[in-house]
């Protein structure tokens, strides 16, 4: 599962992904990130099947954490099925399949570099 | 058994013709072999649909009044070729537009018109005795204008070449984008289904042929620009009145800018066992090449031979690894016109015609004369290069000796690590401080290729205002330096 997590001036400043990686003994994969002086914002990745516990830690040290459900939009009314996003998406989100290009949402890591790719602008990452 | 286009109408008007998809007539030639399936079959459609910058629509607005002759014309903000009589243009779809750029262009227009939309049309003028009017502003619609006849120099490309980038950027093309590092392929054409892939000898399709454009009926009126079979073209007529929005799409290639995709269908008429062959082509038969436009030139180095069978199946081998491609025209669309096509032809609506006259089966496709190509490596001269760590005074001194103004830094492996030049060292010397010159050098160095052409080393030097490129070969290595002085030599050598 996906989070986006928000740093305040305080909390940016403290390594609370380390913290809840020793504490609970789980792996998190950093997808992207932006930390200023100030806050800072992250998205990252997490065991799904400990969900509930890993964000009541991370609340715990004052991150305001969202879950992610949403993955890349494909926009079907737009979508002219060339393929140009095919061969770019780093994790094969998209597939030919009779002869439509088919979204696999589920396995999108938001990295957004298939949204300048459509010559027809069907796709989006919906914001948060 | 011969046909003839004649009989063949016959028997549509009559709705006894046998119209398959060039699809199904790969099946029924394999099953049946090429003489029985000539005897069956009447006609083959074909369709393709991918983006085609060399079209565009020539309009003529109407006279105003007072009349204008228009100098210069837009439509919503994309500039149209008016140097044609007082109030027609061309608007081609490549074109940009002036307030937004690459966002919106003529192909954005063009699919506007066919939605109904309004458009503004601004023109100005000089002012005649004839055309007194010298500004106009209005609002149209693609119902207002006399004609709006799209005229395509080139479209319907047979097969084309891959794309792929062996730079280590990425690179924004008219091919997609291109991953660096071979990271992916893109190709165009939709292959066994493409229209001049089914009549590979031009037989039937010719000066006068009919086809589906867009959704209309359009015509062939002559070879493309650019023809050079196999890599053949057409270009094409319609009009853009009886057009639908379904079979065209204004797109932008990001970073390239904005073209139109085309919708064309081409019916074949099957007049013998030779046309019943031509049809079954499939798409291991239809060979191209993948090009590296990692190099940024005319004569970009082929990456390897590929056919269309293996550009389809999504991934293709390129040095060892398996590369994913992505095709950048749309297959569905494409057969969707196939289909169109063929109920059209089936319900009698849609004859077929002889062509008037044949395009060329053989056509050399020539560069453009330019003065002289000129690259990095016939203009510079030999690096002075110093090692890492060589004290200021040893730098200062070798400045003096070679008289030159640019020292290379480089590696035990000769591998660039900055530069110095003599004004480094002159403030060095005058500061005070610095021991050596990794202190004081550049270490962000502009650099070049021995193979670019000297126009993009020239573009380099003014860009960041520098007098001198060290010339490296893809390791880093040094080869050589050149300086504003190697090219201002050459202008005065072409003055
Ligand atoms: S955002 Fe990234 S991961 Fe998601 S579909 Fe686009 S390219 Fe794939
Ligand atoms: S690049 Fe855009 S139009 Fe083409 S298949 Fe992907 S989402 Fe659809």
């Amino acid at each position: 599962m996906m989070l986006h997590l928000r740093f305040d001036s305080k909390t940016v400043k403290d390594p609370v992904i380390s913290q809840t990686t020793l504490e609970k003994g789980t792996l998190i994969n950093i997808i992207r990130g932006s930390v200023g002086a100030r806050e800072g914002e992250l998205i990252v990745e997490i065991d799904d099947a400990r969900a509930d516990e890993i964000i009541e830690y991370i609340e715990s040290k004052g991150v305001v954490v969202t879950r992610i459900h949403e993955k890349i939009a494909k926009d079907d009314e737009i979508c002219m099925h060339c393929g140009a996003c095919i061969s770019i998406c780093p994790v094969e989100v998209f597939k030919i399949r009779d002869f439509r290009v088919e979204a696999e949402y589920d396995r999108c890591i938001r990295c957004g570099i298939c949204i300048g790719v459509c010559p027809v602008k069907a796709l989006e990452l919906p914001t948060i | 058994m011969r046909k003839t286009v004649d009989e063949i109408n016959r028997k549509i008007t009559e709705g006894s013709a046998v119209v398959v998809t060039a699809e199904e007539m790969k099946n029924i030639v394999e099953e049946l072999g090429t003489k029985e399936a000539a005897k069956e079959v009447d006609v083959v459609t074909t369709g393709t649909f991918g983006a085609m910058c060399s079209s565009g629509v020539f309009f003529n607005f109407g006279h105003s009044d007072p009349p204008i002759k228009m100098q210069k014309v837009w439509l919503n903000d994309v500039e149209a070729y008016t140097g044609v009589a007082a109030v027609d243009a061309y608007l081609g779809v490549t074109q940009i537009s002036d307030k937004i750029g690459m966002e919106y262009g003529g192909a954005h227009v063009i699919e506007d018109f066919v939605r109904g939309k309004e458009v503004e049309l601004k023109a100005t003028a000089y002012g005649t005795d004839c055309y007194p009017r010298k500004e106009l502003v209005t609002e149209i619609t693609l119902e207002d204008v006399n004609q709006a006849e799209m005229v395509n120099p080139r479209n319907a490309y047979q097969r084309y070449k891959a794309a792929t980038n062996s730079s280590d950027r990425i690179l924004k093309t008219y091919m997609g984008t291109l991953l660096p590092n071979f990271g992916n392929v893109t190709f165009a054409g939709t292959g066994e289904i493409s229209p001049l892939n089914n009549d590979p000898e031009y037989r039937t399709i010719g000066i006068g042929t009919k086809i589906f454009l867009c959704g209309a009926e359009g015509y062939v009126i002559g070879e493309g620009t650019q023809h050079s079979p196999p890599f053949g073209t057409l270009m094409v007529k319609g009009n853009l009145k009886e057009m639908d929005a379904e079979y065209m799409r204004a797109c932008v290639f990001p970073g390239y800018g904005v073209s139109l995709y085309i919708g064309i269908g081409i019916p074949i008429p099957i007049l013998d066992e030779e046309m019943a062959r031509f049809t079954a082509v499939r798409d291991r038969d239809i060979e191209t090449e993948i090009l590296d436009y990692g190099i940024p030139r005319r004569g970009r180095p082929v990456v390897r031979k590929v056919n269309y069978e293996e550009l389809k199946s999504g991934s293709v081998e390129i040095n060892g690894e398996e590369v994913r491609v992505s095709p950048l025209s749309s297959y569905l669309v494409a057969r969707k016109i196939m289909f169109n096509l063929k109920e059209r032809i089936e319900k009698g609506e849609f004859l077929l015609t002889e062509p008037v006259s044949r395009i060329p089966v053989k056509s050399e496709f020539k560069p453009m004369r330019q003065k002289e190509i000129v690259v990095v490596k016939n203009l510079m001269s030999g690096a002075i290069k110093i090692p890492l760590r060589t004290s200021i005074v040893d730098a200062s001194k070798l400045i003096i000796e070679k008289g030159v103004n640019h020292l290379p830094v480089v590696d035990e492996q000769d591998r660039l690590k900055g530069i110095v030049t003599s004004w480094d060292i002159a403030k060095a010397v005058a500061k005070g401080g610095a021991e050596s010159v990794d202190d004081i050098m550049t270490t962000r160095v502009i650099t070049v290729y021995p193979e670019d052409p000297i126009e993009f080393a020239a573009e380099k030097l003014e860009k960041y205002r520098i007098s001198a490129l060290p010339v490296v070969d893809s390791k880093k290595k040094v080869l050589g330096l050149l300086t504003s002085e190697d090219i201002s030599k050459l202008i005065a050598r072409r003055g």
